[in-house]
């Protein structure tokens, strides 16, 4: 007769099972792969792998002189291009104390804040699109596609712009430039509120945001969360208030704090400083003084030996710029401190215990751009 | 806590420490073996309170090795810097404070893949970047790229 072998049985439930999200997979939005062991469809625990596109800018730096590493920070987080780059202009600024122009500290602040905003509006238009809303990503897109048309009659170009130089600007604005803003405010006042009828009231969007998540405020510090996700944990750490360059020392405006610290607090942040961007730059726009687009720079750069420290606001968080030189054309070290790197270090924490289909939303929330974390 | 008062009480801390000059933050060059018990001194104490690590760097000078660590306070609103430095290049080893702030888990794994350095107690040490056979450590003076031999 034959024996009956009782095997164990596993039901899927019990079992843990790694499954690789990405290098290619599109809610990451680039190629980051994150490891997950699954129980079910519970997240037990999460491994980032990063590096599919580090280029070694850090290293690259240490063989250019300032004016060419400024090209380079374009390519780390592309949707703050001008942002990354003001943090080196001011970096050899102040080292080398050049005050710029007032003209250009006003253009500097309106171009920063419409980076803002272009990169706020691409993570909506994607976030609403990783979560199933496709109408998200259209609606998302047409209207950043006014602030790329606004740049590329300026500087040329739709990404990457280098239009920042060390003591000013690559070439002055041009003449449409103020009456194109001012066009774009009055639009996106009214577009910004179908944001919100789209999404933001949406029964299904807050049943998968609400609760999902959750980031204490002491977890975003220890993790060193900045930006938009630190600040959804009400968490005041906006550079812009704490240690102001340009002139956000001088105009007014209202940072962003929400209790919440799950996923929708973090969604709610980014769409209240889109309002906030408007509002500086309302103030900027009608009173930009005329002058110089540039101050005077010699040809050859060399910063004083010593170390710098400069920090900068960007649309993920804080980018901290560390740079020791010894005197020479080009730095000793350069350090790039980049938001979407130290904002990835917490995936793994926020995520646990979350379903899978969450960690999408969450992933999402955090606002990682690839190459700002692997630069 | 203003500039004196925190330079009191860090050498009080360690006397050890050496100020350094720094025209941004508060600077100090700390013995390797006293890292530790400073930084766990800095995170604890009430009155200092640096709860949040903003950066942490690794630097080859060319003859030794070092790591810069950028601390602040969210309470108190001070900032320090602390920095570490070895010329042992074959076997460079600190004390992690991965265990104090957690943004140094990947900070620090970064300084291992690209410098080499490695930080004794970190609890997943492993290459963040290149691969795990990668050979040789791109951020220091003495790299050379077999591969790749465009000088720029």
């Amino acid at each position: 007769m034959k024996e009956v072998i009782n095997l164990p049985v596993h039901s899927i439930e019990e079992e843990e099972y790694h499954i690789n999200m990405g290098p290619q997979h599109p809610s990451t939005h680039g190629v980051l792969r994150l490891v997950v062991t699954l129980q079910g469809e519970i997240v037990k625990k999460l491994k980032p792998h990063c590096g599919y596109i580090h280029r070694g800018i850090e290293k690259m730096c240490e063989k250019d002189t300032y004016p060419q590493i400024i090209h380079l920070t374009d390519r780390m987080d592309y949707l703050s291009a001008h942002i990354n780059n003001h943090g080196v202009c001011l970096l050899v600024e102040n080292a080398l104390q050049i005050e710029v122009p007032e003209r250009v500290k006003y253009i500097r602040t309106i171009i920063d804040e419409l980076t803002r905003i272009q990169s706020h509006q691409l993570w909506w238009a994607s976030f609403g699109m990783d979560l199933g809303g496709l109408t998200c990503f259209f609606y998302g897109l047409r209207d950043r596609e006014k602030i790329l048309d606004i740049w590329e009659e300026s500087f040329g170009s739709r990404l990457l712009h280098s239009y920042y130089t060390p003591g000013g600007l690559m070439q002055d604005i041009h003449p449409d430039f103020q009456k194109k803003v001012r066009e774009f405010l009055k639009y996106f006042r009214k577009k910004i509120r179908d944001f919100d009828r789209i999404l933001t009231g949406n029964v299904i969007f807050r049943e998968r945001t609400c609760g999902i998540g959750y980031m204490s405020r002491e977890t975003a510090i220890n993790y060193g969360i900045t930006g938009p996700s630190g600040r959804g944990s009400g968490w005041s750490c906006d550079v812009r208030k704490h240690h102001p360059y340009a002139l956000y020392d001088k105009v007014e405006f209202r940072e962003v704090l929400r209790d919440e610290g799950d996923t929708y607090g973090r969604y709610m942040v980014r769409m209240e400083e889109m309002r906030e961007s408007m509002h500086i730059i309302e103030q900027l726009i009608d009173n930009i003084p005329a002058g110089d687009c540039s101050a005077k720079m010699k040809a050859v750069l060399r910063l004083p030996a010593g170390e710098y420290f400069q920090r900068v606001e960007t649309a993920r968080g804080e980018l901290g710029i560390y740079c020791i030189s010894d005197g020479n054309k080009t730095p000793l070290r350069m350090k790039f401190r980049t938001p979407s790197f130290i904002n990835l270090g917490v995936l793994d924490h926020i995520s646990r215990e979350m379903k899978i289909a969450d960690l999408v939303a969450i992933g999402g929330s955090l606002d990682l751009v690839i190459p700002d974390i692997d630069r | 806590m203003d500039a004196e008062k925190l330079t009191e009480k860090i050498l009080a801390l360690v006397p050890e420490a050496a100020p350094e000059e720094n025209k941004q933050f508060i600077s100090f060059l700390v013995p390797a073996d006293k890292l530790k018990y400073l930084a766990s001194q800095l995170r604890e104490k009430k009155e200092l309170d640096f709860d949040f690590l903003f950066c942490l760097t690794g630097v080859d000078r060319g003859t030794d090795l070092g790591v810069v660590y950028h601390l602040a306070s969210t309470t108190h609103q001070h900032e320090l810097v602390l920095k570490v430095r070895t010329p042992d290049r074959e076997n460079p080893v600190f004390d992690t404070v991965s265990d104090l702030w957690k943004t140094a888990d990947f900070l620090e794994r970064e300084v291992w893949d690209l410098f080499g350095i490695r930080f004794r107690g970190h609890s997943d040490l492993r290459r963040i970047f290149l691969e795990e056979d990668w050979i040789g450590y791109p951020l220091r003076k003495d790299y050379k790229d077999d591969i790749n031999i465009v000088e720029l």
